[in-house]
């Protein structure tokens, strides 16, 4: 379809100041959170609401115009990676908190809102919004719901999934339907579970109805030092097989914790192997009688140092230097993959072993920091551009990823698999598991253009290798031309 | 690899590189806020930079217009994980828009006005005299009674509602050049009386001498109408701005100062970026950077110092705004708070959104009206949610800007004042 034709009809269902077509405008979208891969689209539309999105989505359907659903852009798959010639729908104006439903717990809000501002909003009820993933203060909820997003806390809590009562969705033909109800337990079709984490291939959530929880009554932090990354592992198995259930277990090992400190000063300590970062909630006397067993359980794996939190402010550093752990490397390397990868928690210690085995044979640094009580790993391959070591280190990114499935777990835990690591799938799929997916995909985009190319498999990308962008096989050729 | 930029400080690759577009930035941006637009957040404009750099977009208009709506607050450095310097970036930046980028006829003449305005305080003199005119007469109230003020272009709409309420004895009040303590000297303190600040806000500065002398400091303030180049440093008006940083610089090297201090967030701040300004001017790079050394915010250095004058209570709900140019370039938020609360009984509220800039930003709420306009309405709406009796915050921009939306029974004050008025043991209002 013309450009202009295109742009007119956009205009008249938006309005003119919602729709982007200049190339410094255009560009400035062409990556998410993460920049290895860059698509400039033919247009950003910025709706208002959800007839503005719908309408936007019907003009996209009818001209069969692909479209993607971008939040804050802080997808570490590439998740709201633009497809050519497609069109962005970013829900940036749709940032309202449409309603807060004390006694029954609920929040109504809109995608743009983000995942931090919920909690803020219904903080003075005692209350929050329990996923946190650690970009929390800028990923937005409609993100959250697209990546089924976890965080920290999810050990205990569950994911997004878990904290959703229903979401308003414009399905990809430009239809507006609602998936969930305001109470659980609905006959039929889990339509919202598999909407959830569906990582924006099934339609756009454009309003969403959120489960809050009571804040507990009683938080208490330690910070645990190691001499060794297998005696935190054990830790964290022993804490396990107790019966304990910790808020948040996360660890750190040397490398993660020099850019830590680095970024935030929250105390960390420079001179250990790995550091385990436990959580406790609930209420008091649960707490500090389960809090005494962590403490005795780490003093047994030989803690070198153990470090209580003495005060809310200091357990707000020390979370702040977690959380912002991924961005902080960038003081330590000029450039790093970050890679999701599950294992079975047993099989932590083993996977550690392997990694570092790997990153020596590679001549490669990887920082680990991780979501320990459920094995969600998040190694970081630190590279450096300019010293041509990217192709190493992309490389053995995707063996760390391929090597979680080989031990029995999965490619992701929470980034999603967006356009990174689409076609690793078949690692962990067979061909039916992803005939099966792809059916239910058809289901609600028959013409695949919502968020086309993201999650399953195509034969077109996966003839492209991830990594930073560069020219197609057939592109280099001179078969194909990129427009 | 081509560039778009000149060759006159460019913005450095490496301090580009240290981007990883993790968007942590964002929430904190003021102009991603209002707009939602990846062009209008700091990762936007970095990335834009970024490609201007490799050439592949120009220093253009479609560029200099995400420049010039940036406030500058620099929130995105204080919130930034990889410790990017934004401060840096933009600072290379504006000039490079200000020398490559055309701009329009009534866009110049209009940046003309406010730079041969506001820097010149005996000019802003006459100017608010004539405003002081103005208002009394009945002509404001008649040019508002006629809707004439609604045909004003939004830019001297701003100009008109910016003009404080204040007397023609303020006015002419000036500082005196030299105030002694009545004990021993602690300190030899050199205070910046600024430009607009002397003309609007003397009362601060009279407020200031008396704190600092009842603590122990010999003051003194050069009478002379220096601009100490803020404005210009921050509009990317960059040789017009290192003059003045010179001439400021020669101004308290005549009077051997072991302090000098700003009462004004935005000039403290460049005051104490001359060093890096006038890092590569061989005769200036050592002056520069022993004054630099030198200077402080008031709240800093009352913060340093233990307090000899006793404290009155003083009942009263305040609400603290922090200003951008102390809370992100000067990294300064524990110390004025501390300081307030070494006044007895006055209780300290902190607002929502607080890292959220109130679009004062130096002569953006002249040149870039509409969202200095949202951005004010914005930061009046937290500050009176926590009902306070006062308003406090520490740079005159801020002061000017957030009076224009502040419920008008709310008072608003620089916090040295009320530091004043509890050693006097006077009511601060």
């Amino acid at each position: 379809m013309e450009h202009s034709a295109l742009r007119a009809e956009f205009v008249a269902a938006i309005g003119a100041d919602a729709v982007l077509d200049d190339p410094v405008s255009l560009r400035s979208y062409e990556c998410d959170g993460l920049t290895g891969f860059r698509v400039v689209p033919e247009f950003v539309l910025l709706p208002t609401d959800t007839a503005q999105v719908a309408a936007a989505v019907a003009i996209c359907a009818r001209h069969t115009v692909p479209f993607v659903a971008r939040g804050a852009g802080t997808c570490l798959s590439g998740g709201s990676l633009p497809v050519a010639e497609g069109v962005v729908i970013s829900l940036q104006k749709l940032r309202s908190v449409l309603e807060i439903d004390v006694e029954n717990r609920r929040a109504v809000v809109q995608p743009g809102v983000t995942n931090l501002d919920v909690s803020k909003a219904v903080a003075e009820y005692g209350l929050y919004f329990a996923p946190d993933p650690s970009s929390q203060q800028v990923c937005t909820i409609g993100g959250n719901v697209a990546e089924n997003s976890g965080g920290a806390h999810c050990l205990k809590y569950g994911f997004t999934v878990h904290h959703i009562h229903e979401v308003q969705v414009v399905l990809p033909d430009g239809a507006v339907t609602t998936l969930g109800a305001p109470s659980p337990h609905q006959p039929g079709y889990d339509l919202l579970g598999a909407f959830v984490g569906s990582e924006g291939t099934l339609g756009i959530v454009t309003r969403i109805t959120v489960k809050l929880l009571a804040t507990p009554t009683a938080v208490r932090t330690l910070v645990a030092d190691f001499p060794s990354v297998e005696q935190a592992g054990d830790t964290v198995t022993g804490m396990i097989a107790s019966g304990i259930v910790p808020a948040a277990v996360e660890m750190m090992d040397a490398l993660a914790l020099e850019a830590v400190e680095a970024s935030v000063q929250a105390g960390y300590s420079l001179d250990t192997a790995a550091a385990l970062l436990v959580e406790l909630d609930g209420p008091p006397a649960e707490v500090a009688t389960q809090f005494a067993e962590i403490e005795q359980l780490c003093k047994d794996n030989g803690t070198t140092k153990l470090v209580i939190a003495p005060t809310p402010e200091a357990r707000a550093a020390m979370w702040k230097g977690r959380k912002a752990a991924f961005a902080a490397v960038g003081r330590i390397s000029p450039n790093y993959f970050v890679q999701d990868g599950v294992v079975p928690r047993t099989r932590l210690a083993e996977a550690l072993v392997r990694i570092s085995e790997m990153a020596d044979e590679a001549g490669l640094r990887v920082a680990n920091v991780f979501h320990a009580g459920d094995g969600n790993l998040h190694p970081l391959v630190l590279y450096s551009e300019q010293a041509g070591e990217h192709d190493r280190a992309e490389h053995l990114s995707t063996a760390i990823a391929e090597l979680c499935v080989d031990l029995g777990g999965s490619l992701s835990g929470e980034h999603g698999i967006g356009t990174d690591k689409a076609c690793s799938m078949p690692r962990q799929y067979s061909d039916v598991d992803l005939a099966t997916m792809t059916l239910l995909r058809k289901a609600f985009d028959p013409d695949e253009i919502c968020n086309p190319g993201k999650l399953l498999p195509t034969p077109r990308l996966c003839g492209d290798r991830p990594g930073p962008h560069r020219a197609h096989p057939l592109e280099a050729a001179g078969i194909i031309e990129r427009i | 690899m081509s560039t778009s930029y000149d060759a006159h400080h460019p913005p450095r690759r490496d301090v580009l590189d240290e981007c990883v577009h993790c968007g942590f930035c964002l929430p904190t941006c003021p102009t991603y806020a209002v707009t939602g637009l990846e062009t209008e957040s700091p990762r936007g404009r970095i990335y834009m930079m970024d490609l201007a750099a490799r050439g592949e977009i120009g220093v253009d208009e479609a560029f200099g217009e995400h420049i010039d709506s940036c406030l500058g607050c620099l929130a995105c450095v204080t919130a930034c994980p990889s410790g990017v310097q934004y401060d840096k970036l933009i600072e290379s930046v504006r000039p490079q828009v200000e020398r490559n980028v055309p701009r329009t006829r009534a866009d110049t003449l209009f940046r003309g006005l406010v730079f041969a305005l506001f820097p010149h305080p005996g000019r802003l003199r006459v100017a608010a005299l004539g405003g002081i005119v103005y208002q009394r007469t009945g002509l404001r109230a008649l040019v508002h009674r006629l809707g004439l003020i609604d045909r004003l272009p939004a830019r001297l709409r701003a100009l008109e509602s910016l003009l404080p309420p204040v007397t023609v004895r303020a006015l002419f009040t000036r500082t005196p050049e030299r105030t002694r303590p009545s004990g021993p000297v602690r300190l030899r303190v050199g205070l910046l009386a600024g430009c607009a600040q002397r003309v609007f806000f003397g009362d601060v500065n009279a407020a200031t001498v008396r704190v600092l002398a009842a603590e122990g400091c010999d003051v003194l303030v050069p009478r002379d109408r220096q601009c100490c180049g803020a404005l210009s440093v921050h509009a990317g008006r960059e040789e017009e701005g290192l003059a003045r940083a010179r001439a400021t610089i020669e101004m308290f090297e005549r009077y051997r100062l072991d302090v000098v201090v700003a009462n004004v967030a935005g000039c403290g701040s460049t005051l104490k970026e001359y060093a890096d300004l006038l890092a590569d001017d061989p005769a200036w790079a050592e002056r520069a950077k022993a004054f630099s050394a030198k200077v402080r915010d008031i709240s800093e250095l009352l913060a340093e110092l233990t307090p000899r004058a006793p404290r009155h209570p003083i009942s009263t709900r305040v609400a603290y705004h922090d200003a951008c140019h102390l809370s992100n370039a000067q990294k300064i938020r524990s110390q004025p708070r501390a300081v307030l609360r070494s006044i007895p009984d006055l209780q300290l509220h902190d607002i929502a959104e607080a890292e959220l800039c109130c679009g004062s930003a130096g002569i953006y709420n002249l040149v870039e009206p509409e969202t200095a306009e949202e951005l004010g309405r914005r930061k009046a709406k937290h500050l009176e949610a926590v009902t306070p009796d006062v308003v406090v915050t520490a740079n005159a921009g801020c002061l000017l800007q957030i009076r224009r939306f502040l419920d008008t029974g709310i008072p608003l004050l620089h916090p040295v004042q009320l530091v004043d008025a509890s050693i006097r043991g006077v009511d601060p209002l």
